[in-house]
């Protein structure tokens, strides 16, 4: 099974349900696709195993080839290419991989070449695996990053995904083929309103989902009354504790301290399992 | 020499639109006879790479000069690559900017002056 952990805003405690439901069950591999700020690995204090580069290609122009025609340039529907009187540019940032100026170039002047964009960690923590994928600073460019991610997913294991935060492409890349989704909200406002949205993609994407209320008790009932209208199931309240907050900031998994937690992670697996087979 | 004006509309005495990649026209003044053409900017709604677009438009008029507000670093470095001589903190008309120009009283911008994506709002990106 395939469970991708998502919140529609950051802060909401996303990947403490995460790694704690990843302790709780068996034979699990964590992916975290959150690149932009990874960081199930700080609780977990896994041992690296090795770490891999990720890339994506863009063109390389061989300047004694190119005549300045500017057909790449306006082929480039996300202009990444700019053509002067005495060279091309290549804006590595704004480049999709399409692979398209290559094929239009009419001097063949256009071949591919390697961008370096971030990395994977491999990681262990006991029998658990954890892949984090790592945004290079400064590169705008985290899809590619998650699909390598998810690239390394092992289907023979319990898969338990991290996600990025919000409702963007990063969020629906990582979501995408997953057998359920669990929507980490707080009772408020706020919450409700990033819930509401987050419901909708998950709709239209057809990928069934259940709420967990982290920090129970600090707001209002409309999470709540949202979730009852709408007939989504609430999997799990974890109240907001003195105890559950402290282990938080000091970067250990609540579970780990209050056993009883793992058993109710381990039902919220279980109840998932029923709700995916239904 | 042919000297583009960022402007907010398609004439000679148009104010000047202060954001290079996001205006809504360029103005391409011919600096001896004052002649002019005006050239809507397409890159004004793009997603992404507008200041690379507008870049392109700009050189593909074959623009020596640019007077604007502001320019980001892809169109800085785009329009640099081009031998495009930029100066930036301009405003008031279109005329006003490239008599000014005429005169000597502008001195060329060494750096971009805006971030990547200053000319977009929050709602667009
Ligand atoms: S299409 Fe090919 S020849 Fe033309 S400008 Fe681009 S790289 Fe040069
Ligand atoms: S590969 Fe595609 S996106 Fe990248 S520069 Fe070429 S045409 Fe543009």
């Amino acid at each position: 099974m395939i469970v991708t952990v998502a919140s529609g805003k950051g802060g909401t405690g996303k990947t403490s349900v995460a790694v704690n439901l990843a302790l709780s069950i068996e034979n699990v591999q964590l992916l975290d696709c959150d690149v932009e700020e990874p960081n199930a690995h700080l609780f977990l204090h896994p041992e690296l195993l090795k770490t891999e580069p990720v890339y994506t290609f863009i063109p390389f122009v061989n300047q004694e080839l190119c005549d300045h025609c500017g057909v790449c340039s306006k082929f480039c529907q996300y202009h990444a290419l700019f053509t002067s009187p005495n060279n091309v540019l290549v804006f590595p940032e704004l480049c999709h991989s399409c692979g398209g100026c290559m094929i239009v170039c009419p001097k063949k002047a256009i071949t591919e070449t390697k961008n370096r964009i971030g990395k994977l960690n491999f990681c262990a923590a006991e029998d658990l695996t954890l892949v984090y994928g790592e945004l290079e600073i400064g590169k705008p460019m985290s899809v590619p990053i998650i699909k390598a991610v998810k690239k390394q997913m092992d289907k023979s294991k319990n898969v338990i995904i991290d996600s990025p935060p919000g409702t963007s492409c990063p969020f629906i890349e990582t979501v995408r083929g997953s057998d359920f989704c669990v929507l980490v909200t707080e009772p408020t406002p706020f919450g409700l309103h990033d819930l509401k949205i987050t419901v909708q993609v998950l709709r239209k994407m057809i990928v069934p989902f259940g709420v967990v209320v982290n920090r129970a008790g600090v707001g209002d009932n409309k999470v709540y009354e949202y979730c009852q209208q709408e007939n989504i199931p609430i999997l799990l309240e974890i109240p907001y504790q003195r105890k559950i907050a402290e282990l938080y900031s000091r970067g250990i998994p609540f579970s780990q301290e209050m056993p009883e937690w793992t058993e109710k992670f381990q039902t919220l697996y279980s109840d998932i399992g029923k709700l995916v087979k239904k | 020499m042919k000297i583009c004006v960022t402007a907010s509309t398609g004439t000679i005495d148009a104010q000047i639109d202060p954001r290079f990649g996001r205006c809504a026209y360029f103005v391409v003044v011919d600096s001896e006879t004052m002649q002019f053409e005006a050239v809507p900017n397409l890159a004004s709604g793009a997603s992404g790479g507008a200041g690379i677009q507008a870049a392109q438009a700009v050189a593909n008029k074959g623009a020596k000069v640019v007077l604007t507000g502001d320019v980001g670093p892809n169109a800085f470095h785009a329009l640099s690559a081009a031998g495009i001589e930029i100066v930036t903190g301009v405003s008031g008309s279109v005329k006003e900017a490239v008599e000014k120009f005429k005169r000597g009283d502008f001195k060329k911008t060494g750096a971009p002056t805006v971030g990547d994506h200053a000319g977009v709002s929050k709602t667009q990106r």
